[in-house]
């Protein structure tokens, strides 16, 4: 659906790639184009025209990330480079003042590197240990399967809402109302959710939350850490330098603004954050709701074409979500994704950044397919007719 | 080169390529090599005697073109001195990069002259030579 919205879609192509990064409707290329080509300017220092007009689509994006996701106030939202940048702030800038040696983190084996390195970093720096709660044999991670893991000594689950090969949607309601009667911070990484379903930070108990603006139709180099209140008032800025500053002075005395201000120094991605506005406002005016069924459709009919060929192997057919992972049989995955390159079908080989998920799966590499509001059936179609030919694979690519 | 028979030796090699599998032994020189810009991720040994390379082995999960390529530098390199080895090595990565070679040194290694049409496909073309630079360097460093 709304195809039309997408230039790139004008090309012969067709994208199944989403999951790495997203298209980018013409209304949100235009938000960017207006801010450099019409008011470009600082933010919080001008006060000519062109700055007001920059200022207040900046400052005002809160308020749309706010309704967006469900919080209790816009102060909440922090605008980041992107979700790695936001895990890398919780890690260092809050739990490694409150989480002492021996505490536990529960993270899974599927999570993607950014919900990974930076607690095994901190884990070296500090002593706390790393916990992976057990994935049932889908690979995807049961409640019980939370509920068995925590100990008096867990402080953290970290996980992602939706992962990024298996695709599998945790139930974060559930698992959110567990970290509250058992004191546990929970951090959810939305990067794969937040663009193609409805997430509501309050009603999942969420105490930090972590997205991407290009995986969600806006531009690169802007993400969002949404935390609660309390929680952001004690973390440490990562960061220190012009605008989160009250003031300083030659005796090394200094004050910080207040939240979020403060972990916002320097020139922040003006131009990527009003794009992310337009980007969320964009998926708003189609509801992710209808986003979310449209994928799933897309996915059963895949699935369902993809069963009757006899070289697919399929990894996560059941998932709830538009990411399908896959090979063909006696195939290496880069191999394949070339061969699908050849008739302009984009998709992801590789490991996909879940570098300890091949100790569940048993394999390393595989194609990922995922989709996005703009994927048609057409688009299904013609996978589905490329990979029935697949055996003369090598003809074709080599 | 006829398009066939090109696709036959890449195939050969990828299918059933040479001395694939690592050994125990310490006397050979060890590297692992991950292509940056994809998910290659090959392990090299090799056996150095007299100034001669008397044997090199590998394993692991690569693509066709980076597998096949190891093979046929393997069955070329064996024997070789090492700076017989550099200079074949120079002109194979000449050959993928689009610069002068010569192609009596490549053998088989010629049915990759046309892979930079696949800008996508040169680095996995240029995985071994990684390894056996990487190695042949440690070699020279080590005196």
């Amino acid at each position: 659906m709304n195809r039309e919205d997408f230039v790139m879609l004008d090309q012969d192509i067709v994208y199944f790639d989403n999951g790495a990064t997203t298209l980018k409707p013409k209304r949100v290329v235009d938000s960017l184009v207006n801010y450099y080509t019409k008011h470009t300017s600082n933010i919080h220092r001008g006060d000519y025209d062109a700055a007001v007009v920059t200022n207040d689509l900046y400052d005002s994006t809160r308020e749309v990330v706010k309704n967006f996701i469900n919080c209790n106030d816009s102060n909440e939202v922090i605008f980041t480079c992107g979700t790695t940048m936001s895990i890398n702030m919780i890690v260092f800038g809050f739990m490694k003042k409150h989480l002492h040696k021996g505490d536990e983190v529960l993270l899974t084996k599927s999570e993607h590197a950014s919900n990974v390195l930076p607690w095994i970093r901190l884990s070296e720096e500090i002593g706390i240990v790393i916990k992976y709660m057990d994935l049932d044999d889908d690979y995807s991670l049961s409640v019980d399967s939370v509920k068995k893991s925590i100990t008096d000594k867990t402080k953290v689950i970290s996980i992602a809402h939706v992962t990024n090969v298996i695709g599998d949607v945790r139930d974060i309601e559930s698992i959110g109302k567990i970290c509250m009667e058992n004191n546990i911070y929970f951090c959810v990484d939305g990067a794969q959710s937040v663009p193609h379903m409805k997430v509501d930070f309050i009603k999942s108990n969420i105490d930090f939350l972590s997205f991407s603006g290009h995986k969600m139709c806006g531009p690169t180099g802007v993400g969002v850490l949404v935390g609660k209140s309390n929680l952001l008032s004690e973390m440490d800025t990562l960061f220190y330098g012009g605008g989160m500053n009250q003031f300083f002075e030659e005796d090394g005395s200094y004050e910080l603004k207040e939240v979020p201000v403060k972990f916002e120094a320097g020139t922040p991605p003006i131009a990527e954050v009003i794009g992310l506005r337009e980007a969320i406002l964009y998926l708003e005016s189609i509801g992710l709701d209808k986003i979310h069924e449209h994928e799933m459709n897309l996915k059963k009919k895949l699935v369902s074409e993809l069963e009757k060929i006899d070289n697919i192997i399929l990894y996560n057919k059941n998932s709830d979500s538009g990411i399908l992972s896959f090979n063909i049989d006696g195939v290496f995955a880069q191999d394949s994704s070339i061969y699908l390159n050849h008739y302009n079908i984009y998709v992801r080989a590789g490991n996909h950044c879940a570098k300890l998920l091949k100790d569940v799966m048993g394999v390393k590499n595989t194609v990922r397919v995922s989709m996005y509001l703009y994927n048609s059936l057409e688009d299904v179609e013609k996978l589905v007719d490329v990979l029935k030919n697949s055996k003369d694979i090598f003809k074709i690519i080599l | 080169m006829d398009s066939n028979l090109r696709r036959e030796i890449i195939m050969d090699n990828y299918q059933d390529p040479m001395n694939r599998g690592l050994i125990e032994d310490d006397s050979y020189l060890k590297v692992n090599t991950n292509s940056e810009s994809c998910i290659d991720n090959l392990d090299y040994m090799m056996k150095i005697d007299n100034g001669k390379i008397i044997d090199i082995r590998f394993d692991g999960e690569a693509c066709a073109i980076s597998t096949s390529a190891t093979s046929i530098m393997i069955r070329n390199l064996i024997g070789k001195s090492i700076e017989e080895a550099k200079i074949l090595l120079n002109n194979y990565k000449n050959m993928i990069n689009e610069k002068e070679y010569d192609e009596e040194l490549l053998g088989e290694l010629i049915v990759y002259d046309e892979i930079y049409k696949q800008p996508n496909r040169k680095n996995c073309a240029l995985l071994p030579t990684v390894a056996l630079d990487k190695m042949i360097g440690e070699l020279e460093k080590n005196g």
